[in-house]
């Protein structure tokens, strides 16, 4: 359903968070010192955490380590995915030996939460950014392989046809129509792994490491900074929507073709 | 008056010199729920070089089986296909073929489809060029050289399956209701395009229709087909000069012949 023509898209999409930002401040507005602070209070802690106000309690100025450390941890681990699971998606999905060898492992460990594999890792990595950034690996591959193998096994039949009948090898098929073919499922499976990515790096940082945007929000919480830990939540949703951004400019770029990614 | 007409193509056939596609005593059995569909049965064919046959029949006669049997993609039960006398073992880009539904690749602009072929067999870049240019001239698709398929109509993406398969040297076009999902005006157009095609070239067309008006329109020869099994049942010369008159006497007298030899004769 399309809303009536003429309304700006960026304004439409504005309402809801105005909406609840004017909620917000209603609830809070006579507790200066409640449990929930005002937004006016957060946006101040985070000029402040930015390093812009020059106050000088613990948390001021650190936002932009904790960005980067956790940008770090999040990049890394979603590339050590997408370098894992790409290939591994492509061949599950083309061979059919690979795929009944490892599609019951795979199957089986899916259920398997992340933070139920960071006691594990914990023990396994030890403490240490290595953890953190190894559970967002596990948080991206899952999107990643399982879009991959979707993308690579659900190419339209007549086109490997129409190939075929205009000269295409057997083993030209792969690079001539099924790669080009799984390619809005591969670009699906990294943009919900790198949005995933971002989930998971909070969780990573809880423990066992000092610095990160988790870590800044555990360490917040202890001292009851609640205007940190939303400022914190803030950056984190600001941070992922940009990165999000970045892959769908990338997807469209290379989608052109497809009605449902590109323009 | 099948036998006769039979007879006579016959004739014509051994002057014309060997025939490009032979079809011996096909038969094709599909496996399916409850045991096996027999879709075609002791199906017979020679098509002349440079002849355009039509193949019409009632839906479920087998006329796509026996399109997809000398494309390559399904392999008889029994008998055999020649193409140019040698067995026919999977497709190849000598019998191209026209899908119904296109089949165009959809993340390649217009050009770039009409190069597939060409770039997949590895013939030089200049050659590739020249010939998708002056097939993209053909079509009249010049300004959307550049767009992909999902933003072209239906007939101009039939436009480019056929532009695809000619640029790739096919000397054979196998087509299957290409015409089908267009709307009338759209399709009498490219009938005659595909016709004006076809006299300028040496090109041999298998057509597959159920529509009598179109094969009249368009064969040298009508293979009529019947179900339950498939198998041809007659074989009607088309001696109308072209281009056609589908009000004259002659096409209409065609017509009930036709008509009455699908669905047996008029009351
Ligand atoms: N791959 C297949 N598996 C099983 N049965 C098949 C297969 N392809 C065709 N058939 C059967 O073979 C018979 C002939 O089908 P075919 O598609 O060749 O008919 P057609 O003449 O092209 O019909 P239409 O005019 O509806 O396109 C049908 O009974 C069909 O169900
Ligand atoms: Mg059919």
């Amino acid at each position: 359903m399309e809303t009536r023509a003429g309304t700006p898209p960026g304004l439409l999409a504005a309402v809801f968070p105005a909406a609840l930002l004017a909620l917000w401040w209603g609830a809070t507005r006579d507790a200066p010192d409640g449990l929930i602070p005002q937004p006016g209070q957060v946006l101040h802690e985070f000029l402040d955490l930015a390093g812009l106000l020059g106050n000088n309690d613990s948390f001021s100025g650190t936002l932009w380590a904790n960005l980067l450390a956790s940008s770090e941890r999040v990049f890394g681990g979603f590339l050590l995915a997408a370098v894992v699971a790409l290939p591994l998606g492509l061949l599950i999905g083309q061979v059919l030996l690979v795929r009944r060898m490892l599609d019951g492992t795979l199957q089986l460990l899916r259920p398997v939460p992340v933070t139920a594999w960071q006691p594990l890792f914990l023990i396994l990595f030890g403490l240490g950014s290595h953890t953190a950034l190894l559970l967002v690996t596990l948080g991206c591959f899952y999107p990643i392989l399982l879009n991959t193998v979707f993308g690579v096994r659900n190419v339209e039949p007549r086109l490997f046809e129409a190939a075929a009948m205009l000269g295409v090898s057997r083993a030209a098929m792969f690079p001539k129509v099924v790669l080009p073919s799984a390619l809005p499922g591969i670009f699906t499976g990294l943009r919900l792994g790198l949005g995933f990515a971002w989930v998971v790096i909070v969780v990573g940082e809880i423990s066992g490491v000092s610095t990160g945007l988790g870590a800044m929000i555990t360490d917040a919480r202890e001292v009851s900074r609640t205007d940190v830990v939303i400022a914190g939540m803030v950056t984190i949703g600001l941070a992922g929507f940009l990165s999000d951004q970045a892959i769908l400019l990338a997807s469209r770029r290379l989608l052109r073709w497809s009605p449902q990614h590109g323009g | 008056m099948a036998a006769e007409t039979l007879m006579a193509d016959r004739r014509q056939l051994a002057a014309a010199g060997s025939p490009v596609l032979q079809v011996q005593a096909v038969h094709k059995r599909f496996a399916a729920a409850g045991g096996e569909v027999e879709a075609l049965r002791a199906v017979d064919l020679a098509v002349a070089r440079g002849e355009f046959v039509c193949l019409i029949g009632a839906s479920g006669c087998g006329k796509s089986t026996l399109l997809r049997l000398i494309g390559g993609f399904e392999t008889p039960s029994e008998g055999q296909v020649l193409m140019d006398g040698r067995p026919v073992t999977g497709p190849g880009p000598e019998r191209g073929m026209v899908f119904q539904d296109y089949g165009l690749f959809p993340w390649l602009s217009v050009r770039r489809n009409i190069e597939f072929g060409l770039v997949a067999r590895g013939r030089p870049r200049a050659e590739v060029r020249t010939t998708a240019e002056r097939f993209i001239e053909i079509i009249g698709l010049a300004r959307f050289a550049d767009a992909y398929p999902h933003q072209l109509s239906g007939g101009m993406k039939q436009r480019v399956a056929i532009a695809r398969v000619l640029a790739n040297d096919a000397a054979v076009v196998l087509m299957d209701e290409p015409f089908g999902a267009l709307d009338a005006m759209t399709r009498e157009r490219l009938q005659d395009e595909l016709l004006s095609l076809w006299s300028s070239t040496g090109l041999t067309v298998l057509f597959v229709t159920h529509a009598i008006e179109e094969a009249i329109l368009l064969a040298d020869r009508i293979v009529v087909m019947s179900p339950g099994p498939g198998r041809i049942t007659a074989e009607v010369p088309v001696r109308l000069a072209r281009p056609r008159d589908v009000v004259s006497v002659p096409f209409n007298d065609l017509r009930r012949d036709l008509a009455a030899l699908l669905h047996g004769p008029a009351p």
